[in-house]
């Protein structure tokens, strides 16, 4: 863990608007609401012959990947790709003991390359919003997933779907189902889904995938997926982050299925017109069946299709906070 | 033209009876009809209705495209442009409320052409403050009008439609 100050104070302007996006968490209705409304618009995008604008022009963008990533780094690559943005990618292996000084040196020398925004993956809670700290000023930095802490654009992607999808969050009840413990975006989802007001945000899980007092963060608890996903609007599976499984947390991965997988029969305890969303990628028969995930009811593929136009909203936002801070001060 | 309001609608039947000929003309067959957002569309729906043209109505919103990112940020109440057909082909009015320095109408071409390559554009703006900083004109125009360096002339809408002068820092 990196030591924090508030993100809210790295992440905005003196005037309120986004120059980095590095959580969700604290940031208000309005500002959430403004990130989807951008991001509509660049969904539509899709109509046009040239699905591509000029915002990012001139412009480079470094993906720093300190962890691999396939479809993150690929859905940002083309998010700054259709903003005109140059394109760099790096992928930079983690050495474990020496973090904070193989960061810094890291950055000093892409700061003699004039890069303009970090989007920032790394295994270490903290990592993006150290990184927005010491970077010289009028750098932006997009957090694309930092250790168990957060994913900000992850959660950003499914609340557009939700709201394409449901049009109004202010009566669902949305269920989060999986391995919340090591689950950056369901932080991350946690926060958004608070702040633009659902009526009731439940997380279901083995005692052992629950982080401790998750309560606090306004959510009802279950360890029976039965009762949890009743009635639900929205059900958000997670991956099974086998990868972050250090100790034995579960009996065995058909033993999880049995219990948590989202499986046709128990998703019609759901409402009769519940979506179904998984951030991918999906470990078919761990977490989800393959009949929910192929489903008319899954939302899955219109994720990937949103990843893209939200990731354009935050660049094309926190980049335009940069520009009218760094104006302000000349 | 001194006063503070100037006759919106005046200008508009000019603007209507020039663009009405030049449609009779037959020089521009079946042209589609494309408003810039905000004045822009609520012209180009007055013109659209009176015209009964038979295309329905685009909107283009130019936010993408603008030359000011650097300065002034993206705008925070970008919306999609929407054009109901192709414009690949087309004679193209494009409609929208005042023309000054031409920036606009260059950012607007620009998304415009993302769209497709039409056959013409024909520009149709209410007003012209002159003032340019590009080498653009309007085609047809409803009138010109001369103001100051710290004026600058707002369209209120849609009904009635109304000129204002006003200050530059009332905005």
């Amino acid at each position: 863990m990196f030591e924090q100050t508030d993100p809210n104070q790295i992440q905005l302007t003196e005037e309120g608007e986004l120059k980095h996006f590095i959580t969700t968490e604290g940031l208000s209705r309005e500002l959430l609401t403004e990130i989807l409304d951008t991001a509509d618009s660049f969904v539509d995008m899709s109509a046009k012959q040239v699905k591509k604008v000029p915002l990012l022009r001139g412009k480079t963008v470094v993906n720093l990947f300190f962890e691999a990533s396939t479809r993150t780094l690929s859905t940002f690559e083309l998010a700054a790709k259709r903003l005109s943005a140059d394109v760099l990618n790096l992928n930079i292996s983690t050495s474990s003991t020496s973090k904070g000084e193989t960061l810094k040196d890291t950055l000093m020398t892409l700061h003699a390359m004039h890069s303009d925004m970090f989007v920032v993956r790394h295994s270490s809670s903290g990592a993006a919003h150290f990184i927005a700290e010491h970077v010289t000023p009028d750098v932006a930095v997009i957090n694309a997933g930092d250790g168990r802490h957060a994913h900000p654009t992850q959660a950003m992607l499914d609340m557009l779907t939700i709201r394409q999808a449901k049009g109004d969050f202010a009566p669902l009840t949305v269920a989060i189902v999986g391995d919340i413990l090591h689950s950056r975006v369901a932080r991350s989802q946690i926060h958004a889904l608070r702040t633009l007001g659902v009526n009731e945000i439940r997380v279901i899980a083995p005692n052992t995938l629950l982080p401790r007092n998750i309560e606090t963060l306004g959510v009802k608890v279950f360890t029976n997926m039965q009762e949890g996903i009743k009635d639900v609007d929205v059900v958000m599976m997670l991956r099974l982050q086998k990868e972050r499984m250090n100790t034995a947390l579960l009996p065995s991965e058909s033993e999880f299925y049995k219990l948590y997988g989202l499986t046709m029969d128990k998703l019609r305890l759901a409402k009769p017109d519940a979506v179904v969303m998984h951030p991918g990628p999906i470990n078919r028969g761990v977490e989800i069946a393959s009949s929910v995930a192929d489903g008319d009811r899954s939302l899955i593929l219109d994720q990937v299709t949103n990843g893209i136009a939200v990731r354009m909203a935050v660049m094309s936002m926190s980049m335009s906070g940069q520009m009218k801070s760094r104006g302000n001060e000349l | 033209m001194t006063s503070n309001t100037l006759n919106a609608e005046a200008l508009l039947g000019k603007m209507q009876q020039e663009l009405s000929s030049l449609i009779t003309s037959g020089t521009k067959p079946d042209p589609l009809m494309i408003g810039i957002r905000t004045g822009g569309v609520w012209l180009a729906e007055k013109l659209h209705e009176e015209l009964n043209l038979n295309s329905p109505l685009g909107v283009l919103d130019i936010s993408f495209h603008r030359d000011d990112f650097d300065q002034s940020g993206l705008n925070p109440k970008v919306q999609p442009s929407k054009l109901p057909c192709t414009t690949e082909g087309r004679h193209i009015i494009l409609v929208d409320d005042v023309i000054m320095s031409g920036r606009t109408i260059r950012a607007a071409m620009n998304e415009l052409f993302d769209f497709g390559r039409p056959a013409s554009v024909t520009l149709v703006t209410l007003l012209d403050l002159q003032q340019r900083e590009l080498p653009i004109q309007a085609d047809i125009i409803g009138g010109t009008l001369a103001i100051g360096s710290n004026e600058i002339v707002k369209l209120t809408g849609p009904e009635p439609l109304a000129l204002e002068i006003r200050n530059r820092s009332e905005g």
